[in-house]
């Protein structure tokens, strides 16, 4: 299997191919049973001591329902979560938007396309600590570059970005896009790449043009693909804690915090860790139908259900 | 397709029929070839333009990381596009150590790499051994492994952060490298199983039974068929897993405080602390804390493009 059929199969929900869904021959018998046991007991042991004690462990830290009365007298939190709703749906929502079109943008046949490509690349090579510690000073008021800039092109004095809810806000979801959309593009590029040319050419042959090539053919085969990448997005927007914490810091005077930063504020510069837990539980009924429904649709085996 | 037509209209005098030659065809083929070759060339250059704005966004929090880094002390506040005197007085102190910040800077760059590399060979060996027992011995309730391996996947890591932190302590783990690399093997593993099913599924079965009558158990098949053919899967898994790591903060932040013990990740961020830290000492090291994945995803791209394409995935 190619590698954009596969970036494909994430968006079809994995044809199963016919040779690898049966067993091995005659089955697996005696000592065999003692290996597939041995093969499978570290990640069990990893899943039981990481993911599992520490969900239970969790469950039982905000557990007290008076947690909750604390939490939603915290007008902070009310912040922080219209923050987060913020966040996810103009972040996802925008990038994924940007990377469709940048992805049918790099489809172009020109050498300099190419050359583009690999600049592009960077913000994901780069790690985000970095990134978003140089974000935060370019866009400082007195002397950052972007008001350098801006001076010195336009004769624009502009203002102090992180000063302001609203903008710092944006600075954040900014600082996220900025970030990801690589990432992003070069997922749906491959799903581009990977529709064969022959439906367009079958599509031209019956007389469609642009809008039609794309209502007929680019769209309805990279629909699911698109879906997929918009609910793994999201998830991965939800639980992110770093453009938060170092593009805007919180501020001003933690305005513009999200849940995954509120709660770890709350656990280790208040030291109310269970308040923290409560604050991250309150996200569970977004979040688990979000986790079932990604799991449905990129479950791995086809199981023996 | 348009200037085709234009041309064959031109140089066919019989089209149309009724059109006497050279009359009003030339006419026609010099007014729409300029302008059809026109259109092409400013679509061409919008699209250039567009390239040109793509690319200083992409560039220019980087530019800015490197202009800091390269001022002085106090060119820092210049304000101006370019440092007046590029000094690097900053890469200086960081390399030979001289801040306090910095004191243990090869040290923290070392438990990187250690908290890397053992997370890459944890989550390998892990990951790879589950996906064999689950897509290739396919053992009756590998099902719920796959299960549990993708619901890891989709829980935000930073959800479980505080609990995780107290386990640690349970564990007796605390400013203990092992802590990190457990807890980022724990996120990286899914991923792996999740690829590795699904590379493995292009690998014949055909291979495996064949070693079985040949009386291979199932470990030699593993090592000596299975890790193999699956070569490129794991050297994409391996760079995700050694990034991951590498570019980790929040949990590097929570469970190692100690200079002994941090990341360069931790000691990068401890700049953030005062409000007169040297900015361009914080560049610098940031720059060099960059530099091993930028080239590591330079240098593997292709499998880092085959790898995330795999599955659709963590960036």
């Amino acid at each position: 299997m190619s590698v954009t059929q596969q970036a494909v199969a994430v968006g079809q929900g994995f044809p199963r191919p016919r040779a690898a869904s049966r067993k091995w021959f005659g089955g697996i018998h005696g000592a065999d049973y003692i290996w597939a046991f041995a093969f499978a007991v570290p990640y069990v042991v990893i899943f039981i001591a990481f993911v599992v004690y520490p969900i239970c462990y969790g469950l039982w830290l905000g557990s007290e329902p008076q947690l909750y009365t604390q939490l939603f007298d915290d007008p902070r939190y009310f912040t922080a979560v219209i923050n987060t709703l913020i966040y996810v749906g103009v972040g996802v929502n925008l990038k994924m938007a940007l990377a469709f079109l940048l992805s049918g943008f790099f489809m172009r046949k020109r050498w300099w396309i190419k050359a583009l490509l690999v600049v592009f690349i960077l913000p994901w090579a780069t790690p985000a600590l970095p990134a978003y510690m140089s974000i935060h000073w370019l866009l400082n008021g007195q002397w950052g570059m972007l008001n350098n800039l801006l001076w010195t092109v336009f004769g624009y004095d502009g203002p102090v970005y992180l000063n302001s809810h609203w903008m710092g806000l944006s600075a954040n979801i900014g600082a996220y896009v900025w970030k990801n959309l690589p990432f992003w593009t070069i997922i749906l590029l491959a799903g581009r790449m990977s529709i064969p040319q022959e439906l367009y050419e079958a599509a031209a042959v019956d007389g469609a043009t642009g809008i039609r090539k794309f209502a007929h053919v680019t769209y309805p085969l990279m629909a699911n693909l698109y879906l997929v990448c918009i609910l793994l997005d999201t998830v991965f927007a939800l639980g992110d804690f770093n453009a938060t914490f170092f593009v805007s810091v919180g501020g001003p005077a933690m305005s513009t915090e999200v849940l995954a930063t509120l709660g770890i504020r709350y656990a280790y510069t208040v030291a109310l860790p269970r308040l923290g837990v409560a604050e991250v539980m309150t996200a569970l009924p977004v979040l688990i139908p979000l986790v079932y429904i990604l799991m449905r649709k990129l479950r791995v085996s086809e199981g023996q259900l | 397709m348009s200037v085709t037509y234009g041309r064959t209209v031109a140089t066919d005098p019989s089209f149309p029929p009724e059109a006497v030659p050279g009359t009003t065809q030339p006419t026609r083929s010099k007014k729409s070839r300029p302008h059809y070759r026109l259109r092409r060339h400013a679509l061409e250059a919008a699209a250039m333009a567009f390239g040109v704005v793509l690319a200083v966004w992409s560039v220019l929090p980087i530019y800015n990381m490197w202009m800091i880094a390269l001022s002085t002390h106090d060119g820092v506040f210049a304000g101006s596009l370019w440092p007046e005197q590029p000094t690097l007085e900053a890469f200086r102190v960081v390399v030979t150590e001289d801040f306090w910040y910095l004191a243990r800077f090869w040290h923290q760059f070392g438990n990187s790499f250690y908290v890397g590399l053992s997370v890459m060979f944890l989550t390998l060996l892990i990951g790879s051994l589950a996906s064999f027992t689950i897509g290739r011995m396919r053992i009756r309730h590998g099902w719920m492994l796959s299960n549990a391996a993708l619901m890891t996947y989709v829980i935000p890591a930073s959800f479980l952060a505080i609990p995780m932190y107290r386990i640690m302590q349970i564990y007796g783990l605390t400013n203990n490298l092992m802590s990190v690399v457990l807890a980022l093997t724990t996120f990286a593993t899914p991923y792996a199983i999740f690829i590795f099913s699904q590379y493995g599924k292009s690998i014949p079965m055909e291979l495996d039974e064949s070693a079985r009558i040949d009386g291979a158990n199932p470990f030699q098949i593993y090592l000596r068929i299975y890790l193999p053919l699956m070569a490129p899967a794991l050297v994409a898994v391996g760079t995700y897993a050694l990034l991951l790591a590498w570019n980790e903060y929040l949990y590097n932040f929570l469970l190692l405080s100690t200079p002994e013990s941090m990341t360069v990740a931790v000691a990068l961020a401890q700049f953030l602390n005062s409000d007169e830290s040297p900015w361009n000492f914080m560049m610098a090291t940031a720059i060099i804390y960059a530099m091993p994945p930028i080239i590591l995803y330079y240098g593997f791209r292709r499998y880092m493009a085959a790898g995330l394409t795999m599955g659709g995935v963590k960036g």
